[in-house]
């Protein structure tokens, strides 16, 4: 699905990602843990393709393709979908508006006949209803005036619509109650599929016990510095980051399967 | 992304679309403006005495007038005796008594612009009195609005066939010496519309003009004017466009509306004057004198404005709200792209008790778009209880377009609650980058974040008029973030 071989990204002139190492394949869910500034929301945008994060090196194929050759709009109607760290408010547009514009545009992208108003609403409920989530929301303009939680509850919400193969969820857990995380690791546990993979990236292990990882990896200035299966998840909540300050150095793992 | 970056480039350097010009034989007076031109004008419209005389003491006070100098816009001087003030199609001489006898040419040229004149117009349910230059050559459905007493037809028609009514009311709201460009529109406007409602009548469809600049080298200057009388209603709208040329044409409008006691009137504009090109040659001036005048208690009367072309905008649609319990209401969505300029707002000047206005101002730039909004509220002495809330919001896109705000607030009344909000803010790349990650379009992404900018102002056009200007938006947009 999913192959980042020796991948180094810098935004300004300051270099973030320095060697990135990593294999997904289909039905595989990883996790990213790492300390605050590691590089994990970086690594998130070059995969979506955000143009402030120039790739100096490195090559990153999907689902066969060369991934870096596409535009932002190409990887999303491909199947990239990211799950925004600080989902954006866009005031007057409706979140039932940009959810059908932008499903018929991956649709018709696909060969697929775009869905009429009444189909899309009638998918949408349903899909809410998964997140438990008030019908209101939809008429609400995108994330304006919604909590935390209610935001990230949307982002998954617009996974769950739009079904992507690939989801990089950029710490959906962080400011989540444990009621909101529990329903949020429900609704990303019922878009697991064998056909979709999913990069979890996270700073608390605490969403790994709702969500269970098949891999995890260890992410420390920029770096893959280890690769376990979840039990390295524990192991790093016990001792903390400070650990991995001492492996960091100059050590490549290459990781998944 | 230099992808993205020069198809983006494509787009912006896309052709104005309405840019065609009609061959027809004109009947043209030569270039220059002098007292002669004047009663020419007059003359060649068989007009009564008494409108020779206002244009001619229009034109006198003119002449002693300077063109305003305190709006933010920048321009060469105008030679005002380098215009040709009247240019009629010659075919239509004779005047046209039904759509059969009006020239091909002409709605041909209708056609390319989407005006729906003939069966289509009928469909719509909208009446259109169509401006060609400086002639009103067709007005449908006048016999439908005729059985319920509402006049709509051409000013030229107006004065010949209820001079009274023309005689009482022009210059009632706009008097000729008000500005220098509507002394000058007052001399020697050539035509427009008319409007008249009679007590109780609900006009029963939207009114439409659709103007349209076509001769080269003609000023157009025409004049509108709607009075609604007791008790009625009526909804307008006004479209534009012009062909596109190198050089520069004035546009200089003077509209007046009157409502009477519990009168409304609705009016709303989707202006797309050719804007010059990328960078800044040819273009329209429109220099607008829009006002209404709440003249009855409880008479309401809305500016809802789109504007994205004009190389140079310069409009401050008001009204005066005279009457007990008026109301006066101001929606605008401005947009300035490439090199376009506008310094546009409105004035509410609050006389009546109890008289309400609200002023919500959507102002767009990108490119080197530069744009002012200028704001009066003024509250008289009178105006027991007067309330006014304004909000006035600027989205700029990319770095090198500019947005000012200038509201002036004159409260002479200790009643008053005046209330002014304003934002300025920059269309996010996180916005962009997000919309774009859901799938969609650079294109589409802008033009969904600025249609939900203005969502508050679309919500107040008539229903297929707020499509038309959603479309106006994304394409007069596109291309403008990169
Ligand atoms: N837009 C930006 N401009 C400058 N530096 C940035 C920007 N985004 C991220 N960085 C820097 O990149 C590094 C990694 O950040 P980030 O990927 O957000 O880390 P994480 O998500 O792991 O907390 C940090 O040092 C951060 O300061
Ligand atoms: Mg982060």
């Amino acid at each position: 699905m999913l192959i980042i071989k020796d991948l180094h990204a810098s935004v300004g002139d300051k270099p973030i990602l320095k060697g990135i190492n990593l294999t997904v394949n289909a039905g595989e869910v990883h996790a990213i843990m790492g300390p605050n500034g590691s590089g994990k929301s970086t690594l998130s945008n070059v995969l979506a393709g955000r143009e402030n994060v120039t790739v100096t090196s490195g090559s990153i194929e999907y689902l066969g393709q060369d991934l870096l050759a596409l535009e932002v709009e190409e990887r999303a109607r491909a199947g990239v979908f990211l799950a925004f760290q600080y989902p954006v408010e866009i005031p007057g547009v409706g979140n039932v508006y940009l959810l059908k514009a932008a499903l018929n545009a991956q649709r018709k992208h696909r060969g697929l006949p775009e869905l009429d108003a009444m189909e899309f609403l009638a998918l949408v409920k349903d899909k809410m209803k998964l997140m438990e989530m008030n019908e209101s929301m939809l008429y609400r303009a995108v994330n304006e005036g919604f909590s935390g939680g209610e935001k990230k509850r949307n982002e998954i919400l617009q996974m769950a619509v739009l079904e992507p193969r690939l989801a990089i969820l950029d710490e959906t857990d962080s400011g989540l109650d444990i009621d909101a995380l529990k329903i949020v690791a429900n609704g990303v546990n019922s878009l697991r599929h064998p056909e979709r993979s999913m990069i979890l990236v996270t700073h608390y292990q605490r969403l790994l016990d709702y969500i269970k990882p098949d891999y995890v990896h260890v992410l420390a200035a920029g770096r893959i510095v280890r690769s376990g299966g979840p039990e390295l998840a524990h192991e790093l909540e016990k001792q903390g980051y400070a650990w991995i300050g001492n492996e960091t150095s100059g050590q490549e793992v290459s990781s998944g399967s | 992304m230099s992808d993205s970056a020069s198809t983006l480039e494509a787009i912006i350097s896309q052709e104005y679309q309405h840019g065609f010009e009609t061959s027809v034989e004109a009947d043209t007076l030569p270039r220059g403006l002098s007292e002669e031109t004047v009663r020419m004008i007059s003359a060649k419209k068989n007009e009564p005495e008494f409108l020779l005389e206002w244009r001619l003491a229009a034109f006198r006070r003119w002449l002693d007038m300077k063109p305003p100098e305190w709006a933010s816009v920048h321009h060469p001087p105008i030679d005002y005796q380098d215009i040709i003030y009247y240019s009629a199609p010659k075919s239509q001489k004779d005047g046209p008594k039904s759509l059969e006898e009006v020239d091909p040419e002409l709605l041909k040229t209708y056609e390319k612009l989407g005006i729906p004149l003939h069966e289509r117009a009928i469909l719509a349910g909208v009446a259109v009195d169509a401006v060609f230059d400086s002639v009103s050559v067709a007005t449908t459905f006048k016999d439908k609005l005729a059985e319920k007493g509402i006049i709509f037809c051409s000013f030229s028609e107006a004065v010949q066939e209820h001079p009274e009514l023309v005689r009482q009311y022009l210059g009632s709201v706009v008097p000729v010496q008000d500005n220098f460009y509507a002394a000058l529109n007052s001399a020697v406007f050539s035509d427009g519309s008319f409007v008249y409602i009679p007590p109780g009548v609900r006009c029963p469809m939207e009114l439409s003009t659709y103007f349209r600049i076509n001769a080269k080298n003609t000023g157009q200057f025409e004049r509108t004017l709607i009075i609604a009388d007791r008790d009625s209603y009526v909804s307008y709208l006004e479209g534009c466009t012009a062909p596109m040329r190198d050089e520069n044409q004035l546009h200089a409008a003077v509209v007046e509306l009157v409502a009477l006691e519990n009168a409304q009137i609705k009016y709303s504009t989707v202006q797309n004057w050719y804007p010059g090109d990328k960078e800044g040659r040819g273009g329209i001036y429109n220099f607008v004198t829009k006002r209404g005048d709440c003249r009855g208690a409880h008479s309401k009367i809305s500016w809802t404005q789109v504007e994205t072309g004009s190389a140079i905008t310069w409009k401050y649609p008001s009204v005066i709200l005279r009457g007990d319990h008026s109301v006066g209401e101001f929606y605008s969505v401005a947009l300035t792209n490439h090199r376009q300029q506008a310094d546009t707002g409105t004035k509410m000047i609050h006389m009546g008790k109890n008289t309400r206005s609200t002023i919500i101002s959507k102002g767009i730039s990108a490119g080197y778009g530069h744009q002012a909004y200028r704001g009066l509220v003024r509250i008289a002495r009178a105006a027991q209880n007067a309330r006014n809330y304004t909000q006035c919001d600027s989205l700029l896109l990319g770095d090198r377009c500019a947005a000012h705000t200038f509201p002036y607030i004159e409260v002479k009344n200790a009643s008053a609650k005046v209330e002014h909000e304003a934002s300025t803010s920059r269309i996010g790349e996180d916005q962009l980058f997000f919309c774009r990650q859901r799938g969609l379009t650079m294109e589409d992404a802008v033009s969904m974040i600025v249609n939900g900018f203005c969502k508050e102002v679309f919500k107040e056009l008539p229903m297929e008029f707020a499509v038309e200007a959603q479309k106006l938006l994304g394409v007069s947009l596109e291309g403008s973030v990169g």
